[in-house]
């Protein structure tokens, strides 16, 4: 059992802190995110976790042992690098099996080890390949097969992915989770992309200022987000400032009724409202908030309604064959649809 | 296309202008030791252009391999010391602040503005018997009387580290502050000590570096010449002290430059050996 679980931990780098007062609960083999803008802590929390840095305040403990003063090289954890920090003086196999060698791990067990991670991560054969003779996606599953040598309590991994062009990306995430869902292994991943969060976590924690702001299931995040700051961040939404009275959310001077299935943080009082721009719908200019169409962008897939209220600027997406009698200047009528309104401070 | 522009760019006529001072002060020179090596000696006073190999046939003597043998192990001495003290320094440099270490570098370029001569005559005072640190170890109660510690083969020593330790640190310090820090951290996540982490991850990713530092720091010591005498004795004296012996006060002009053939070909081969064994252990 290696769950792994956080105790108020800060961490400050000379007047600035870094970390306030963070604490979590990760369950043994869950794929946990840590996402957030630069500069938020989430990498400072993935190096405090790997003993890279010293808490200011806190504890660690990695399957119920305090870790916290543990050092470095005997937490038994595995972790891939945003460098990837592959040893170019050595070979492939030698490469993901230095954990084992460390360790003292005889010669041909090693690379027996190294061949059937090789495999894991789909490079068969590649041992005996010099660092700087692979591509980019190689190298990176290299250095998770290293990660992943000793069976290491935590897989830590910062910023894995973002070496990589998009297209790859998105399939080396795929391949992670599976990766992870086949050795049962508690991971935890640093990302700013809430798309790769989105595709690879059971749970995400979004964090901002060195302060977790939410940490739930990626879909518990999407529909009912904690605050405003967690609404904008992951996915695309529309953000207005709306005021909340007697059953009604008001948005730009025009009343919206809450419906069920609406997700209201307040009674009464001022607020942020939230909605998807797939929630947004469109009409006639008197059947709702009048708004004119500045831009049209179709993507094929979908149509985006870029529209304006006075400063404001509301994005509607739209699914493929809808849309095609709008034009820009066009002036509509924006509703939003029943149980997709989110109120949040 | 870039090397074509860079090609029409810089006339080709402009590579004569190295070309030419290189053959005016390095090769005619040269050509004019090799032609006096193979002169033969005149006892009375110069030499007399000849073609005989009798002061090459000297360096088969038991006196000669001595000498040759003090001067390469002085050197390799030296460069080991240089580089195993300048090596862990320059990683220590690089983990610390810019401020810092450019400050720590300038008074190393400092240090180098010092010439032999100062160096050579501060460290014998120091390491004199009348108010070096002979002194000051008696009146701490370390030893029973003052003591001289020069002339010794500890003190030509640490005078040709002296020397050679700023360019040490100058010609590993780019490589090592260029070294991924995160390679020093996976070593360390995986399992490495510290010391474990800097001789199995550092030490072998800097190995033309530290053989670059080694060679060079032996070339700057093997053709020293004031050290040896300042500090050394005379069974210390190094190669090139001997051919200035042989070349100015024995009138043995022949002899001299046989000997400085035979040091350039030495300090060339042991070059070729030391940069073979980096770039085969590098490539491994």
């Amino acid at each position: 059992m290696t769950e792994l679980r956080i105790d108020s931990l800060s961490k400050d780098f000379g007047t600035f802190r870094a970390l306030d007062s963070v604490s979590l609960d990760i369950p043994n083999g869950k794929f946990v995110c840590l996402l957030g803008p630069s500069g938020c802590g989430k990498t400072t929390l993935l190096r405090l976790i790997a003993g890279l840095e010293t808490p200011t305040d806190g504890r660690i403990y990695v399957g119920g042992a305090d870790q916290t003063e543990v050092p470095t090289h005997k937490r038994g954890m595995g972790m891939v690098f945003q460098s990837l920090a592959l040893f170019p003086h050595l070979d492939v196999a030698d490469n993901i099996a230095y954990p084992l060698a460390i360790r003292g791990v005889d010669k041909a067990t090693r690379r027996a080890r190294a061949e059937e991670l090789l495999e894991l991560v789909q490079l068969p054969g590649l041992g005996s390949r010099r660092i700087h003779q692979l591509s980019g996606g190689q190298r990176q599953r290299v250095a998770i097969a290293r990660g992943l040598s000793i069976d290491p309590q935590v897989f830590l991994l910062d910023e894995p992915l973002s070496a990589l062009d998009a297209s790859l990306r998105e399939h080396m995430q795929i391949e992670l989770r599976q990766i992870q869902q086949r050795l049962g292994v508690t991971t935890v991943v640093v990302t700013h992309d809430q798309k790769e969060a989105l595709t690879m976590a059971d749970l995400v924690i979004v964090m901002k200022d060195g302060v977790i702001q939410q940490a739930g299931a990626p879909m518990e995040l999407y529909h009912t987000p904690a605050n405003a700051f967690v609404a904008g961040f992951i996915g695309t939404t529309n953000l207005m400032p709306c005021t909340v009275a007697d059953g009604v959310v008001s948005v730009l001077g025009h009343a919206f009724p809450i419906t069920e299935g609406d997700r209201i943080a307040i009674s009464s009082g001022e607020a942020q409202l939230s909605v998807r721009p797939e929630h947004v719908l469109l009409g006639a200019p008197d059947e709702g908030l009048p708004a004119e169409i500045s831009f049209l962008r179709d993507l094929g897939e979908s149509l985006h309604v870029l529209m304006r209220v006075g400063d404001q600027e509301i994005t509607a997406h739209l699914p493929p064959g809808h849309g095609h009698d709008l034009a820009t200047g066009q002036t509509v009528g924006i509703r939003f649809r029943d149980g997709e309104k989110v109120v949040v401070q | 296309m870039s090397a074509t522009s860079v090609q029409t760019a810089t006339p080709r006529w402009l590579g004569l202008w190295p070309a030419a001072m290189l053959t005016l002060f390095f090769l005619v020179p040269f050509g004019i030791m090799l032609a006096v090596s193979v002169a033969h000696r005149d006892v009375s006073g110069f030499y007399e252009w000849s073609f005989e190999w009798d002061s090459y046939a000297r360096f088969l003597s038991a006196f000669f391999g001595k000498v040759m043998a003090v001067s390469i192990s002085v050197s390799l001495t030296a460069a080991a010391i240089c580089v195993a003290l300048a090596f862990p320094f320059t990683v220590f440099l690089s983990n610390m602040g810019h401020r810092a270490q450019t400050r720590i570098l300038v008074v190393l370029l400092s240090a180098l503005a010092l010439s032999e001569v100062i160096i050579g005559f501060s460290l014998s005072t120091l390491l004199s018997q009348t108010a070096g640190i002979g002194n000051l170890f008696h009146w701490l109660g370390l030893i029973d009387e003052p003591r001289a510690y020069t002339p010794s083969l500890f003190a030509l020593i640490t005078g040709l580290c002296y020397i050679g330790f700023p360019f040490a640190v100058l010609v590993l310090y780019p490589p090592v502050s260029r070294l991924d820090p995160e390679i020093v951290e996976a070593a360390r996540v995986m399992g490495a000590s510290g010391p474990r982490a800097f001789f199995g991850v550092i030490v072998p990713n800097l190995r033309g570096a530290i053989v670059g530092a080694f060679i060079l720091v032996f070339v700057f010591t093997l053709g020293s010449y004031l050290l040896p005498q300042l500090l050394g004795r005379s069974e210390h004296w190094t190669l090139s002290v001997h051919i200035t012996d042989q070349a100015v006060y024995q009138s043995n002009l022949p002899f001299g430059a046989a000997m400085s053939v035979f040091l350039m070909l030495v300090a060339l081969a042991l070059v070729g050996l030391a940069s073979l064994a980096g770039r085969e252990r590098g490539a491994a």
